[in-house]
């Protein structure tokens, strides 16, 4: 029998994108060349077999929605358990729960339904590649109430910033949780527990006016808790600002990150019948990473090129984050610009972006 | 099950020795196309996108990749509550069983799959051909006509004619005679292996022809002419548009290249008519600094750091730096390494060319299409550097 099930908890995730999550949230948002972010941590779960896995959505979920439909793209499409999309709906009068314990206690039935008795949960902003049976595996091993995942960040960036701290002793018990910015041991915003623990503490919570599970429950009571700590080393990426996501897409162009995300576990997303890209006899492309369904006749340099973009005879694209079935039209120039899905750029048009800010064409412009 | 207006029989089970080596242990249908495809996603893609959504798939010589391939059929949409695609390999029954003896053959031992649709019209597809076509279009046609057989018919060459099963037909498409291969054509119209027929009329030859032991079983060579010595109508639907039998290795290269213009005849990108395929989730193509991709389709999945131009390449190809790639096709995860020449060859999938292997660029006949595997690979590219 399945002993785990997951929780993607996206209701403490600030869309900080701008125009990108304008009308998106940002586990919605593309990201290396045909995927959404939210892809990374389902295609994590998938590969961990979980029993079922619950993703609760406050806002703007609609573009979410339609990119998960029943979650056959992650064989979450079963029929005991599987993907269960639990938005906000919630009418008791009585209800007096807030935060993201307001999704827990209203969907006690999501958590009691299913057999399995540990439950991994996780965000959607940091990117990584986790073994969550080994995590699992580990929790059992070193018998702690919680474990938590960090990794130690070598060089930090300003996106780790809004990102918690842990600090642990020889043991791996986690001894401190904070928001320290020069702290290498970055939280991924994934940790694993007991069901039963777990539903404790949330009756405990709603109790006790409490909001934030992780904030009132395993920050608040790390010194009653046995909190293990578990560190990843594999590929790692947080996307939880415009900057962050321009500099993590880019830096996909690097082989070696590449092949720390792609190759050993594939990752799953919604699947699009385009055919292979067609590069036309003036076609100039170097270090770009390039989806499918895409004709090619300019020169495109440093970019991720999402599905279905045409990039006219003449056209440049330099640094740059093309999405979905974007045009850009003969000797149109690109430079440092994160373009949304659809939009047209007519001929001989000039967009130029800083490198550290770049420019944002909202989803659908014609310019 | 519900009653369907038409029910779509595809013919898969031949081998398809033509293609030599692709065909080893693989079905015709199953090869490779096009960067993306198998060949059978065009007709499988066209009764999708016709609205047909029942589809029996006759299967026999090695169907294991077929079968798995196809699986419920949800690639194509065909993963349906009534109808959908059903695969059909030759089975035992009471009075003993044997192989599909032909391809009029094949649709005769499945009489019973096909009654329970109660359908009016049949069409039959083969898996060999390369086309975008609208078969509701052609049943329109049919139905107008009140015909009891129509056969989709493409114009070719005088010159090429007697490569062909040729349709002989009055001023307004009547057909009145069919000539396999003739040496001399009375006429161009080359019968592309797609019929429609009325099936109480279609059920009633074909048992007339199961019972004859003399007959080869086929829609050529026996039914049709059958129906036309007992006075059957039959009508010639003339179909204009890209189509290709892709059942040698030149002909299968050929269509390849045919994708590779800046215009393209086929046009793959057609959101309206769309080729569904089994998509195997690879992630975005890298063409890494250096590189110099022209002319070219490349699919998801691949690695390219040396120059590909006028080529095909398939999902999971990686291409070494300095390597040189050129009028070929790749097909899947072939592992290319650093300064290799490829020219004028299909390489099989899962192949690794080592580096420095030459392949192709020093040939006796230009017009050659080097098959390419790990078996072959030695043979093929020492014998192009000691010619």
């Amino acid at each position: 029998m399945k002993q785990l099930m997951g929780v993607i908890n996206l209701d403490h995730e600030l869309d900080k994108l701008n125009e990108l999550t304008y009308f998106r949230c940002g586990a919605a948002v593309p990201f290396a060349s045909r995927y959404r972010l939210i892809d990374f941590v389902l295609s994590n779960m998938m590969r961990a077999d979980l029993e079922s896995v619950g993703l609760f959505v406050r806002r703007k979920y609609r573009s979410l929605m339609d990119h998960l439909g029943d979650g056959k793209s992650w064989d979450m499409n079963r029929k005991h358990g599987g993907l269960f999309i639990l938005p906000p709906d919630w009418n008791d009068p009585t209800d007096t729960s807030q935060g993201d314990l307001q999704h827990y206690h209203n969907n006690l039935d999501f958590f009691k339904r299913a057999s399995a008795k540990y439950i991994v949960f996780s965000g959607s902003q940091h990117v990584n590649t986790i073994d969550l049976q080994d995590l699992y595996r580990y929790h059992l091993e070193k018998g702690a109430d919680v474990t938590l995942v960090y990794k130690k960040i070598e060089h930090l960036q300003p996106e780790h910033d809004l990102c918690r701290r842990i600090e642990c002793d020889e043991d791996q018990q986690v001894t401190e949780i904070h928001h320290e910015k020069d702290h290498p041991n970055l939280y991924l915003d994934i940790f694993i527990m007991e069901k039963e623990l777990f539903l404790e503490k949330v009756e405990y919570c709603i109790a006790h006016g409490e909001s934030y599970f992780f904030r009132d429950v395993i920050q608040k009571q790390r010194h009653k808790l046995k909190i293990a700590a578990y560190e990843y080393h594999g590929y790692h990426a947080v996307i939880n600002s415009l900057e962050s996501y321009y500099k993590n897409s880019l830096e996909l162009l690097r082989q070696d990150n590449y092949f720390s995300l792609f190759r050993e576990n594939p990752v799953q997303t919604k699947i699009k019948y385009e055919a292979p890209t067609r590069y036309l006899e003036s076609a100039n492309v170097s270090n770009s990473l390039v989806a499918n369904g895409c004709i090619i006749g300019g020169t495109v340099e440093n970019s991720i090129i999402f599905r279905g973009v045409q990039v006219r005879k003449g056209a440049r694209i330099i640094n740059s984050v093309i999405m979905q079935k974007c045009v850009i039209e003969e000797d149109a120039v690109i430079e440092n610009v994160i373009m949304d899905k659809d939009v047209h750029l007519s001929r001989e048009r000039i967009l130029v972006g800083d490198h550290k800010r770049p420019f944002v064409i909202a989803k659908s412009s014609k310019i | 099950m519900k009653k369907k207006e038409m029910v779509a029989m595809l013919l898969a089970g031949g081998q398809g020795k033509r293609l030599k080596g692709l065909t080893k242990s693989l079905a015709k249908p199953a090869v490779y196309f096009g960067g993306t495809y198998r060949i059978i996603d065009f007709p499988l893609s066209n009764c999708s996108n016709s609205g047909i959504d029942t589809v029996g798939v006759l299967t026999q010589y090695e169907p294991l990749v077929l079968h798995s391939y196809i699986g419920v059929g949800s690639d194509w949409d065909l993963n349906r509550k009534n109808g959908g695609v059903f695969v059909l390999p030759p089975h035992e029954r009471e009075n003993g069983s044997s192989w599909y003896r032909g391809t009029a053959d094949a649709i005769y031992r499945n009489l019973k799959f096909v009654d329970q649709f109660d359908p009016e019209h049949v069409l039959i597809l083969s898996g060999d051909h390369i086309y975008k076509m609208d078969y509701n279009a052609m049943l329109q046609y049919h139905k107008e006509r009140g015909a009891d057989c129509t056969i989709s018919v493409i114009d070719v060459p005088l010159e090429e004619a007697s490569r062909f099963g040729i349709l002989n037909t009055e001023d307004d498409l009547k057909i009145y005679e069919f000539e396999e291969k003739p040496a001399q054509p009375k006429s161009t119209l080359a019968s592309m292996g797609v019929y429609i027929f009325k099936w109480e009329v279609l059920r009633r030859h074909l048992l007339e022809d199961g019972e004859n032991a003399d007959s080869s079983h086929d829609f050529g060579k026996d039914i049709i002419p059958l129906m036309l010595a007992d006075g059957q109508s039959l009508y010639a639907y003339p179909f204009e548009g890209y189509w290709r039998d892709v059942g040698t290795v030149t002909s299968l290269w050929q269509a390849n290249m045919d994708l590779l213009s800046d215009e393209p005849p086929l046009n793959l990108n057609d959101p309206g008519w769309r080729i569904f395929t089994r998509n195997p989730n690879q992630p975005a193509q890298y063409v890494a600094p250096g590189a110099n991709v022209s002319g070219s389709i490349i699919n998801e999945g691949c690695i390219v750091s040396g120059e590909v131009k006028h080529s095909v390449l398939f999902y999971g190809v990686e291409i070494g730096e300095g390597s040189l790639i050129t009028d070929s096709v790749i097909m899947p995860k072939v592992k290319i390494g650093k300064n290799v020449r490829i020219h004028k060859a299909i390489i099989s999938e899962n192949t690794v060319i080592e580096d420095y292997m030459e392949i192709g660029t020093q040939r006796e006949n230009e017009e050659e299409i080097l098959l390419v595997d790990n078996r072959s690979k030695k043979r093929i590219s020492v014998a192009a550097k000691t010619i």
